[in-house]
């Protein structure tokens, strides 16, 4: 399939590690990916804080882009952040819901010559993986199936809430997904009390203590359940899951150490690329006991 | 009549014992609520469970439990829509609400939390100076405007969920912060400014929100605590450029400008400008305690001393002109899907005001008074 993609801002940042491991993945899964690469920032949050329609009209942009590229055979856009997927579809919610505020957005981005048309299909990576390549498909190209490995899935909120703009129900369990995937891939799924709760980043220049304390404590639930490592489709949630993972545990007072791998780096291990390849040796907490077990299948990374 | 297995957890605080689940089973329709299932298991099983409600009809607000795990009123969850989302066992799971103490077993203690909260925020009008002589005149627009926040029965749920609370107790929280809209957004009120001051002075005020939409997911009256919280941040930050405490308004407004500039998110400059700027006597120390966490990240080439120094990417034109026309406008554009409703809700409307329209004699309304048709 070919999709317009859309990979965020920190994924080409701080953790240029997603943007680089979803470019390794995406060919082994048959997808093209189609960078956006004139489009926006989605705003996360913070400037629909500041003006719903900076946002919204920043986000019909984004998505007017995405259909000049759906016009030309993409499939629909796709996105590798689960605050892209929740700040665009709040935007989308209020775009599509009206044609009046809709052509006023239009109007300012008519001198670009650009116009968003309602209903663009927009999503994550994960919600890709699972309704439009397949679980039985995925199952069938696992080269080293993460056998043995304890996954804790880390979803992030705004890919899990609210439900009804997500489109996340009982038919379509989107904020089931991450288990599936982690099961699919060989792995065992970990359930612990954090996996859908926030990690407390949008307010790491507010409040740190409270961000912090957020962090420390679902990485903490972690370890107590065990887990080898976490995975998440929110390079948001990884920097102040793994970024700030030794703020958080002297904020938490224990030692923490549990690795936070990308989705797709997650993907990729078990499709059987190098974990150098995916990325993995520039994680603030070297996943040791990822790269343990790649060691005995894979044969080690070598090299840090 | 159909059997459902109620687990309710049990604990009384007193007792000295930990809490405990107990399990019923109970026979009621399955369109009956879970509530009438806790109560017949009182009242047929075990007299001593402790739960606290009066109308039934989901709007006093004194119901509000968890039902498998999420928060809601147990007299607006019905009995087959909760063995839906229960777990593989098929028993529905009856807890208390979280984020307050409790008193004994599903009833917590509202007044040593929520209440406080509440009161905490000035809860009233207060109204401006000279009193009219008669009513206060205001526009329809402008209560529509907060019909909203209004909508809040005061049932806990949306405090039971806070993920900000749960690790900042403190927090004056989302039912609290939806009330102060009710009065910051009413133009009757006169102490708007100060309202949001002493918000943005409150460390755990507006700006102590992580977006994680709990509460709106919560909410059984659609009240959307969250966004109520984000038109507070909006109107301290730009109507009274409010400087809070945490560096909010700080913080937004060095969003906004670097996406302005580069287009796409420049996170090297955004931590520094969030706290003022780099040489900022704020940001001085918050970059000194990141700098062992920058050091790892350079030496692990997660960054770049390039990559974090300059700025490789410049906003294309067609960003900046969004910001000189939305940015220019008189008065902010907000489009709330609450009061509006989508073109699908309100097909037909349109048709139906003409129809009264027509069918009306000009001037004159349905009561026979001189009067709009509006």
């Amino acid at each position: 399939m070919k999709v317009a993609y859309w990979p965020g801002c920190v994924s080409r940042g701080f953790t240029s590690e997603l943007h680089g491991s979803m470019a390794a993945v995406a060919p082994m899964l048959d997808i093209e990916l189609v960078e956006l690469d004139r489009a926006n920032c989605c705003g996360a949050g913070v400037i629909a804080e500041h003006s719903q329609e900076l946002a919204d009209t920043l986000n019909a942009r984004t998505f007017a882009l995405a259909q000049q590229e759906i016009t030309q055979g993409a499939d629909l856009m796709m996105n590798i952040c689960s605050t892209c997927q929740g700040a665009q579809s709040e935007c989308q919610q209020r775009l599509d819901a009206s044609a009046d505020y809709r052509a006023q957005v239009n109007e300012t981005l008519a001198d670009e010559g650009l116009e968003y048309q309602d209903g663009i299909i927009n999503k994550n990576f994960l919600w890709v993986l699972v309704e439009d390549i397949g679980l039985d498909k995925l199952k069938t190209l696992v080269r080293q199936p993460l056998t043995d490995l304890r996954v804790g899935p880390f979803y992030g909120c705004y890919i899990v809430r609210p439900t009804d703009r997500l489109d996340i129900n009982r038919a379509q369990p989107r904020d089931e997904y991450l288990g599936q995937v982690i099961e699919t891939l060989g792995g065992t799924v970990i359930d612990y009390a954090g996996s859908h709760k926030c990690c407390g980043f949008p307010i790491i220049t507010m409040n740190k203590a409270a961000s912090l304390e957020q962090a420390g404590r679902h990485l903490g639930d972690a370890v107590d359940a065990e887990a080898d490592c976490l995975v998440t489709p929110c390079p948001l949630c990884h920097l102040n899951l793994d970024l700030q993972q030794p703020m958080a545990a002297k904020q938490v007072g224990r030692e923490l150490n549990m690795p936070v791998l990308h989705l797709p780096q997650l993907v990729g291990l078990a499709l059987g690329i190098s974990p150098e390849d995916l990325g993995l040796q520039h994680h603030i907490v070297k996943p040791t006991s990822v790269i343990d077990w790649s060691q005995a299948v894979v044969g080690g990374v070598g090299g840090w | 009549m159909a059997e459902f297995k109620l687990k309710i957890r049990r604990f009384d605080p007193e007792s000295g014992t930990a809490p405990y689940w107990d399990e019923h089973t109970v026979d009621l329709e399955p369109h009956r609520s879970v509530l009438e299932g806790i109560l017949q298991a009182r009242n047929e099983k075990d007299g001593s469970i402790g739960v606290r409600c009066s109308c039934r009809s989901a709007i006093c607000g004194s119901c509000g439990v968890r039902v498998n795990g999420k928060p809601g009123l147990a007299c607006h969850t019905h009995l087959d829509d909760a063995l839906a989302s229960a777990g593989e066992d098929g028993v529905i799971e009856v807890e208390p609400m979280g984020n307050m103490p409790i008193i004994k077993d599903l009833i917590v203690d509202m007044d040593a939390v929520h209440w406080k909260k509440i009161q905490r925020v000035t809860p009233w009008l207060i109204g401006k100076e000279p009193v009219p002589e008669r009513e206060y005149i205001v526009s329809r627009e402008s209560m529509i405007d907060v019909t909203q926040s209004m909508a809040c029965i005061q049932c806990g749920a949306c405090v039971s969920d806070c993920l900000s609370m749960e690790v900042d107790p403190l927090f004056v929280g989302p039912a609290a912060l939806a009330k102060t809209y009710r009065f910051v957004g009413d133009p009757r009120d006169a102490a708007h400014e100060q309202r949001l001051k002493d918000l943005g002075d409150d460390k755990h005020g507006i700006y102590d929100c992580t977006h994680c939409f709990k509460c709106i997911e919560a909410c059984p009256k659609g009240v959307a605590p969250m966004n109520q919280i984000m038109r507070l941040r909006r109107i301290a930050g730009n109507d009274f450029h409010i400087k809070d405490r945490n560096n909010g308004e700080r913080h937004e407004a060095a969003f906004v400008k670097n996406i302005e500039k580069n287009g796409i998110l420049h996170e090297a400059d955004l931590l520094p400008d969030s706290y003022g700027g780099k040489f900022h006597p704020r940001a001085v120390p918050e970059l000194i305690s990141s700098l062992p966490i920058v050091m790892t990240a350079l030496l692990r080439r997660k960054m770049t001393p390039a990559k974090a120094l300059l700025h490789p990417h410049r906003a294309p034109d067609g960003v900046k002109k969004i910001y000189e026309v939305v940015e220019g406008r008189d008065q902010r554009n907000e489009f709330n899907l609450y009061i509006s409703g989508t073109d699908a809700d309100n097909e037909g409307t349109a048709e139906v005001a003409e129809a009264i329209e027509a069918a009306e004699p000009a001037g004159v309304a349905p009561d026979g008074s001189a009067g709009s048709s509006a």
